[in-house]
C-alpha cells in the first residue's frame, strides 16, 4: 500500500524578486513517507524550512523539485485531502466561532441548516458549546486554537498538516490542547504532520520524530521511532524513564544543528 | 462596581459634552463681538460696519437660515445638492470597490494601468468641471460626475490597498478549505477589504459635497452652491456662511449615517475597548 503522504527529493529554492542571483535554497533533496495513520513530527531549529516542507505537502508551493504524492496519487494543486492548521491567526476575523467552523462545509456547496448542525457538533467537541457566536478576537487564544481544530476536522481530512499550532500558547493551555488533539486523532488515526521546534512535544505526540539540519538547505538528519505505549497524557509521559532516554538520545543529534540554527540567525 | 463605573463614564462624557458646547458659544459669543458695528469700536478696520462685511454677523446668518426654512425657498436648492452629492457618493463608491477589486485581483492589469491611474489620481480633477458642462449640460448629471471622479479614486484605491493586505494566512487557510476562486472573493477579499471601503468612505463624504457645491458654483441655477454664488455676487457674506453652514451639517449628517452602517456591517471588528456582555 502507498504511504498517505509522500515527499520525494523535495528541494525549494526562492529567488527574490528581480535579483535572480541572490538566492536561497530552504529544503534540498528532503524524503519524508508518511503511512496512513501515523503521527509523525518534523523538528528542527527555527528556520530550518519545516514550514516550506509542510507548504508543499498542502500544495500551496510548488516544489524547484521533486514529487510529492498523496495515496499513490501525484499531488497537482492544493492538496484536498489534507487539512492544515496554520502557526498564526487563521480564522477568517469576519465569521464567528460557528460560521468559522462551518467554512469549509459551505465551500464544499452543504446547505446552511446541515453545514451549522454539523458546526455544532464540532464547537461541542472541542468544548465551545455557548460560543457560537463569538468572533474571534472576543474569544482566547486557546478558544481561537479550539475553533481551528473543529475547522479542520470538520471536513474530516485524511492527512492532518499541522505547523507549530500551539507554539503560541501558554504550557499549561498548549498540554491541554495537546492531548485534546491526541484524542481526536485516536478516533479514527489519521495520517499527521506535525511541525514542531520542541522536542519534548513532538515526542509526546508522535510516532516518529524526523530531525532536520539547520538551513539552509537543510535535509532530514534522523529519524526515530518513538515506542511509548498509548493512550498517553503528554504531561505525565515526560516522566517516563524511556521518554527520557529518547528524548537525550534525539537531542544528542539535535544540538549541534541547534547551535549552527542559532550562530546563522546572530550573523543576519 | 460596574453600575458606578458607568455612571462615571456617563458623568465624563457629559462633562466633555458640555465643555465642547461652551468651545462653540464662546465662538459665536466672540464672532458676534468682533463683527457688531455698534459693540466695539473698530480695531483694525477703518469703518465699523467692515468687519460684518468681511466676515458676516452671527445672528444674521441664523436668521437667514430660518428665514430660508420658514419660507420654504431653500428646499428645492436643498434636494438638488442633496441628490447631487448623494448620486455621487453611490456611483464612486460602487464604481471604485469594482474597479478596485478588479484591479487588485489581476496583476498584468494593474501593472499596464498602473502609471495612467498615478496620473489620474495626480490631476487636480476640480478642472474638469467645465468639460463635464461641455459633455453633460448645465443640469445634475455634470456635478454628479465632478463627485464621482473625486470620490471615485479614495475608494479605488482602499479598496485596492484592502485587498492586497488580505492576511496571507487567511487567505490560504480559506483554500485548505477548500474555497474555489469566487468563494475566496465573497468570503474573503471583500470582507476583508470592507475595513478600507468604510475609512475612504468618511472621507469621501465631504468631497462628494465638493463636487456637487462646486459644480453649482460654477454654473448652475439650482442647489446650494448656487445660491452661495449669487449672494457672493451681491458681497452678501451672510448668506454665504449661511449656506456654509447649512452644507457642513448635512456633510455631518451622511457621515454619521456611513457610520451607523458601519457599526452595523464590521460588528467582527475588535473596539479598542469592550467589555464582557454576559
Amino acid at each position: 500500500m502507498p504511504p498517505a503522504l509522500a515527499l520525494e527529493h523535495i528541494e525549494c529554492t526562492f529567488s527574490s524578486r528581480g535579483d535572480s542571483s541572490e538566492r536561497y535554497t530552504a529544503v534540498r533533496d528532503t524524503t519524508l513517507r508518511v503511512g496512513e495513520g501515523e503521527f509523525v513530527s518534523v523538528v528542527g531549529p527555527t528556520g530550518c524550512g519545516k514550514t516550506t516542507l509542510l507548504n508543499v505537502a498542502a500544495g500551496l508551493l510548488q516544489p524547484s523539485a521533486g514529487t510529492v504524492t498523496v495515496f499513490g496519487t501525484r499531488l497537482a494543486g492544493i492538496n484536498s485531502r489534507a487539512g492544515y492548521m496554520f502557526q498564526t491567526e487563521a480564522l477568517m476575523p469576519w465569521r464567528n466561532a460557528i460560521a468559522n467552523v462551518m467554512a469549509g462545509l459551505e465551500f464544499r456547496g452543504m446547505t446552511r441548516e446541515e453545514a451549522f448542525a454539523r458546526g455544532e457538533e464540532w464547537l461541542k467537541r472541542v468544548g465551545l458549546t455557548g460560543f457560537e457566536k463569538r468572533y474571534p478576537h472576543q474569544l482566547s487564544g486557546g478558544m481561537r486554537k479550539r475553533v481551528a481544530l473543529a475547522q479542520m476536522f470538520i471536513l474530516n481530512p485524511q492527512i492532518l498538516l499541522m505547523d507549530e499550532p500551539f507554539s503560541a500558547l501558554d504550557i499549561q493551555t498548549r498540554q491541554l490542547m495537546e492531548n485534546e488533539l491526541l484524542e481526536l486523532w485516536s478516533v479514527d488515526r489519521k495520517s499527521v504532520v506535525f511541525i514542531t521546534h520542541d522536542l519534548e512535544e513532538a515526542i509526546s505526540l508522535s510516532d516518529r520524530v524526523v530531525v532536520l539540519s539547520a538551513g539552509p538547505a537543510s535535509r532530514p538528519i534522523g529519524d526515530y521511532v518513538i515506542d511509548l505505549p498509548r493512550p498517553r497524557d503528554v504531561a505525565e509521559i515526560r516522566l517516563v524513564p524511556r521518554f527520557i532516554e529518547i528524548h537525550a538520545k534525539i537531542w544528542r543529534a539535535m544540538k549541534e544543528e541547534v547551535l549552527k540554527g542559532y550562530a546563522q540567525q546572530q550573523r543576519q | 462596581m460596574r453600575s458606578s463605573k458607568d455612571n462615571k463614564g456617563a458623568k465624563a462624557r457629559l462633562r466633555l459634552r458640555s465643555v465642547q458646547l461652551l468651545v462653540l458659544a464662546l465662538l459665536l459669543v466672540l464672532w458676534h463681538v468682533l463683527t457688531s458695528p455698534t459693540l466695539l469700536p473698530p480695531i483694525y478696520f477703518a469703518e465699523a460696519n467692515q468687519a460684518a462685511f468681511f466676515f458676516g454677523e452671527p445672528i444674521k446668518v441664523f436668521a437667514r437660515l430660518w428665514q430660508w426654512f420658514a419660507s420654504g425657498e431653500i428646499y428645492e436648492h436643498l434636494w438638488v445638492t442633496l441628490v447631487e452629492t448623494l448620486l455621487a457618493f453611490l456611483i464612486g463608491t460602487v464604481s471604485g470597490v469594482v474597479f478596485g477589486l478588479w484591479l487588485a485581483l489581476s496583476p498584468t492589469a494593474s501593472a499596464i494601468l498602473d502609471p495612467y491611474i498615478k496620473a489620474i489620481n495626480a490631476m487636480p480633477r476640480v478642472i474638469l468641471a467645465p468639460i463635464f458642462f461641455v459633455w453633460f449640460g448645465l443640469g445634475i448629471a455634470s456635478k454628479v460626475a465632478l463627485g464621482v471622479t473625486l470620490v471615485f479614486f479614495i475608494v479605488f484605491f482602499n479598496v485596492y490597498q484592502g485587498v492586497r493586505e488580505v492576511s496571507p494566512v487567511v487567505l490560504a487557510n480559506a483554500r485548505m478549505l477548500g474555497a474555489t476562486p469566487r468563494q475566496l472573493l465573497r468570503h474573503v477579499y471583500v470582507p476583508s477589504a470592507m475595513s478600507w471601503v468604510f475609512a475612504s468612505l468618511h472621507n469621501s463624504v465631504g468631497l462628494a459635497f465638493v463636487g456637487a457645491v462646486v459644480g453649482e458654483y460654477l454654473g448652475s441655477a439650482k442647489g446650494i452652491g448656487y445660491l452661495i454664488h449669487q449672494a457672493e455676487g451681491f458681497f452678501d457674506m451672510n448668506t454665504v456662511v449661511a449656506g456654509i453652514l447649512l452644507l457642513t451639517a448635512f456633510a455631518l449628517l451622511l457621515d454619521w449615517a456611513v457610520g451607523l452602517a458601519e457599526k452595523r456591517l464590521m460588528v467582527w471588528q475588535p473596539r479598542t475597548v469592550e467589555t464582557e456582555r454576559t
